[in-house]
C-alpha cells in the first residue's frame, strides 16, 4: 500500500519537475530557412508562434503630409534653429510634429521646449535632442554601408519612448565584502546582456565604446605569435551572443558554419554587421559621451556614465529596423548632415561643442550628401 | 517474461548480508558494521550498502577532495556576496575561475587565479590518490586493473585540460573554468578561439568512441536483457561454455547483421571504445594551440575541410580595403 503510494507520488512529480525544466524553452516545431549550400547547417531557425508578435512590434507610424520646401526658411522666422534652419517653416514644423509623436507623444512639445518660449535652451533634453537630429542625419549621410537607403530616424530608436527601450550603461564592479576571494571577472552571472550565458556580461565597453580586438582566430593553420586567450574569446563570444538575440538571427546569418573567422563564401550581411560595429562605436563615442554632462543624474548610469547605443537600441530583436520599412524616404531633411549654424552663445549653454562632420570617423566610403 | 521490460531491475535476491573476502594484514577495517539494506536501492543496483573500505588512501584522497570542493564553493558564495539564496539560483552561473591571462604560469594573487591553482592541486592530488586506490583495491581483490587503467584514460583528459595543455601554452588561463555553465562556455570559446574543434581528426575520433561506446553499451545492455530468460545473464561463464542464451544473441546479431561479437570480446570492444573515447580526445586538446592554432585552416591546408560552391556574392573583408577600420 506504502509502495503504491510512494509510486504514485514519484510518478506524479515527474511531471512538474519536467515541465520546469522545458519552461525555458519554445515549443517545437519550428521553422528552419535554408541560408547558404545545402547541407552545411547553414539555417535560419525561427518560431513561427513568434513571428505575428514581431510584425506588431515593427510597425511603422503613419507619415505626416508632406509640407512644402517653399517658403521662408526656419532659421529667419525661429530663433536658436541650429541644425534644421534650413528647412522651410512647413517642413520644419511638420518635423517637429512628427518627433513628438515618435518620442514624446504622452509628453508633447514641453517635453524638450520651455512652453514660455519654444527657442529657449533650458531643458536638457533639447540639447539632446538636438545632438540625437545630427546623429540621424550623421547615420543617414555616413554610415550607408550599414543603414544602405533604408536609414534611420527618431523613431528607429524611440519607438514612442523618450528613453529608447534598449540602451546600456557600463556595470559597476562587483561588490565583494573582502578582497581575497570570489572574483567573478565580469562574468558568471544570469545576465541578459548575454542571453542568460554565463559569459562575461559587458561586452559593451570593450567593443561598442573602446576599440579592444574582435577577432581570435589565427590566420594560419600552425602556431604564430597570434596569441588572443580563451577569455578574449569569451569576450568576443558575448558581443556575438548580443547581435544574435539583437537581430532575431542565428550565427549563421553572418557567419559561415565551416569556420567563423573566414570571409571566404560566407553571407555578406556580415560586412554590413562589421560597419555596424563600427557605427555603434563612433556613435557613442561622437554623440552620447559629450553628452555626458547635459544628462541629469537620474538617466545616468551607476558609474556617472551617459546612456549608450548597441545592436538591439534600433534592431530590437528584428534582422532589420522596423524589418526594413523606410521611414526615411518621407523624412528627407534627416538624410544630410546639415551645416551647423552660426549661433548666438547663451548662457548655460551646452558645454559640449557640436562636432562637425570631419569628427565623425569617416567610414570606408565616401559620404554622399545627397537627399533620397 | 515480461518481467524485464521494465525500467527498474525487477528481482531483488538478498543472501545473508556479507562484509567480503578477509583482507591481509596492512589494510584497514572497513567501515560499517551492520550493512544497510534498502528496497529503494535494490531498484538500481545491490540492495545491500556497506560496509566501504575507506584506508589511508582513500582517507587521503576525501581530505584533498573536500578542500578543493570548499574552495570552489566558497569562492562561488563569496562571488554572490555571501548570500546562500542567491548562492543556489545561481549555482549553474557561478565559476572559480583560472587566472588572468596577463599571469601565465607565474603564481596570481588568490582572487586572481590563486584560489583556482590551489582547488585544482588539490583536485588532481584526490583524483591520483582515487586512481591508487582504486589499483590497490582491485589487487587486494585479486582482480585484474582494468577498472584502474579504464579510469586513468579519464585522469588523463583531465590532466591534459587542467595541467599538461596550459604548462605547453605557457599560462594558466587556458585551463578551464570551475563552475558548470561557464565549462560549457570554456568549451564553445575554445573551438572558437581554435578554428572550428570539429577539424581536429582527433575530436573526430573521441566523438566516434563516445557515440559508439554509447551504442555498444545499448546493444549489449538490450541482448543481455533479452536472452537473460535463457540464463544469458551468466555471460562469463559462457565465455567457454556457450549455451542456448549465448547461441540466440550470437545468432540474432549474425542474422541482422552478418557478425557478431562473442561473450569475451563484447566486454573488450566496450572496454576499449571508453577508454580511447579521452585517450583520443586529450590528444586532440594537447595539439591544439601548441600544435595547431587553426584546425579550419589546418584542415584546407590537407583537403580535410572540403570547398563548397559559392553562393553568396562575393564578399571580402572589409579591414582589408583601403580605409577599412
Amino acid at each position: 500500500m506504502i509502495r503504491e503510494l510512494a509510486l504514485q507520488t514519484l510518478r506524479w512529480s515527474l511531471v512538474p519537475m519536467g515541465a520546469l525544466l522545458l519552461a525555458g524553452c519554445e515549443r517545437p516545431p519550428m521553422e528552419s530557412v535554408q541560408h547558404g549550400y545545402r547541407g552545411t547547417g547553414m539555417v535560419q531557425v525561427y518560431n513561427p508562434r513568434l513571428l505575428d508578435d514581431v510584425v506588431e512590434a515593427n510597425r511603422v507610424p503613419e507619415a505626416q503630409p508632406a509640407a512644402s520646401a517653399e517658403g521662408p526658411k526656419a532659421k529667419d522666422v525661429y530663433q536658436n534653429v541650429q541644425v534644421l534652419g534650413d528647412l522651410s517653416v512647413g517642413e520644419f514644423t511638420r518635423l517637429m510634429v512628427s518627433m513628438t509623436a515618435w518620442v514624446s507623444p504622452e509628453q508633447g512639445c514641453n517635453y524638450c521646449h520651455n512652453p514660455a518660449n519654444f527657442a529657449d535652451d533650458s531643458l536638457y533634453t533639447k540639447i539632446v535632442s538636438r545632438k540625437m537630429v545630427e546623429m540621424t542625419q550623421t547615420i543617414n549621410s555616413q554610415w550607408k554601408n550599414h543603414v544602405s537607403t533604408t536609414g534611420v530616424t527618431c523613431f528607429t530608436c524611440h519607438r514612442g519612448a523618450p528613453v529608447p527601450e534598449h540602451i546600456w550603461f557600463t556595470p559597476a564592479q562587483q561588490a565583494m565584502g573582502s578582497n581575497f576571494i570570489g572574483d567573478k571577472a565580469g562574468q558568471n552571472t544570469p545576465a541578459q546582456t548575454v542571453k542568460l550565458a554565463s559569459l562575461p556580461y559587458d561586452p559593451f565597453t570593450p567593443y561598442l565604446l573602446k576599440d579592444e580586438p574582435i577577432r581570435v582566430n589565427a590566420t594560419r593553420a600552425l602556431p604564430t605569435d597570434h596569441v588572443a586567450s580563451i577569455a578574449s574569446t569569451e569576450k568576443t563570444y558575448s558581443l556575438m551572443t548580443h547581435m544574435s538575440s539583437s537581430l532575431g538571427v542565428n550565427c549563421t546569418y553572418c557567419h559561415n558554419t565551416q569556420s567563423f573567422s573566414s570571409w571566404e563564401g560566407g553571407p555578406p550581411q556580415r560586412v554590413t554587421a562589421y560597419h555596424g560595429i563600427r557605427m555603434a562605436r563612433t556613435l557613442n563615442q561622437s554623440f552620447m559621451e559629450p553628452l555626458t554632462d547635459v544628462f541629469p543624474a537620474e538617466r545616468k548610469g551607476e558609474l556617472g556614465d551617459v546612456a549608450k547605443l548597441n545592436c538591439a537600441t534600433c534592431h530590437q530583436g528584428a534582422y532589420k529596423p522596423l524589418l526594413g520599412q523606410s521611414m526615411l524616404q518621407d523624412y528627407p531633411e534627416l538624410a544630410v548632415l546639415r551645416e551647423a549654424f552660426a549661433r548666438a552663445p547663451a548662457p548655460g549653454e551646452l558645454a559640449a561643442e557640436v562636432p562637425t562632420a570631419a569628427a565623425v570617423e569617416a567610414p570606408a566610403q565616401p559620404a554622399t550628401t545627397e537627399a533620397k | 517474461m515480461a518481467q524485464y521490460q521494465n525500467l527498474f531491475t525487477t528481482v531483488q535476491a538478498t543472501g545473508p548480508l556479507h562484509h567480503g573476502v578477509p583482507l591481509p594484514t596492512g589494510n584497514s577495517p572497513r567501515t560499517g558494521d551492520v550493512p544497510a539494506v534498502s528496497y529503494w536501492l535494490g531498484k538500481l543496483g545491490n540492495a545491500q550498502l556497506g560496509p566501504i573500505y575507506l584506508g589511508g588512501l582513500g582517507i587521503a584522497s576525501l581530505i584533498f577532495g573536500i578542500a578543493a570542493i570548499n574552495i570552489m564553493g566558497f569562492n562561488m558564495l563569496a562571488s554572490v556576496n555571501w548570500d546562500p539564496i542567491q548562492f543556489i539560483r545561481q549555482l549553474f552561473w557561478l565559476s572559480l575561475e583560472p587566472p588572468p591571462p596577463e599571469y601565465g604560469l607565474s603564481l596570481p594573487p588568490l582572487n586572481q587565479g590563486g584560489w583556482w591553482l590551489m582547488a585544482g592541486g588539490f583536485l588532481t592530488v584526490s583524483v591520483l590518490l582515487w586512481w591508487a586506490r582504486t589499483y590497490r583495491r582491485a589487487r587486494q581483490l585479486g582482480m585484474g586493473t582494468h577498472v584502474p587503467w579504464a579510469f586513468a584514460a579519464a585522469i588523463w583528459l583531465f590532466l591534459v585540460l587542467g595541467f599538461f595543455r596550459p604548462l605547453l601554452m605557457g599560462s594558466w588561463s587556458e585551463a578551464v573554468p570551475f563552475g558548470i555553465f561557464p565549462h560549457l562556455d570554456w568549451t564553445a570559446a575554445f573551438s572558437l578561439r581554435y578554428g572550428n574543434l570539429f577539424y581536429n581528426p582527433f575530436h573526430a575520433l573521441s566523438i566516434a568512441f563516445l557515440y559508439g561506446s554509447v551504442l555498444l553499451f545499448a546493444m549489449h545492455g538490450a541482448t543481455i536483457l533479452a536472452v537473460s530468460r535463457f540464463g544469458g545473464e551468466r555471460e562469463i561463464e559462457q565465455i567457454v561454455d556457450r549455451g542456448t542464451a549465448s547461441e540466440r544473441a550470437a545468432l540474432f546479431w549474425r542474422w541482422t547483421m552478418g557478425f557478431n561479437a562473442t561473450m569475451e570480446s563484447i566486454h573488450r570492444w566496450a572496454w576499449w571504445f571508453a577508454v580511447l573515447c579521452p585517450l583520443v580526445g586529450g590528444i586532440g586538446i594537447l595539439l591544439t594551440g601548441t600544435v595547431v592554432d587553426n584546425w579550419y585552416l589546418w584542415a584546407v591546408k590537407h583537403g580535410f575541410a572540403p570547398p563548397y560552391p559559392d553562393v553568396f556574392p562575393a564578399v571580402t573583408d572589409p579591414a582589408l580595403t583601403p580605409g577599412g577600420q
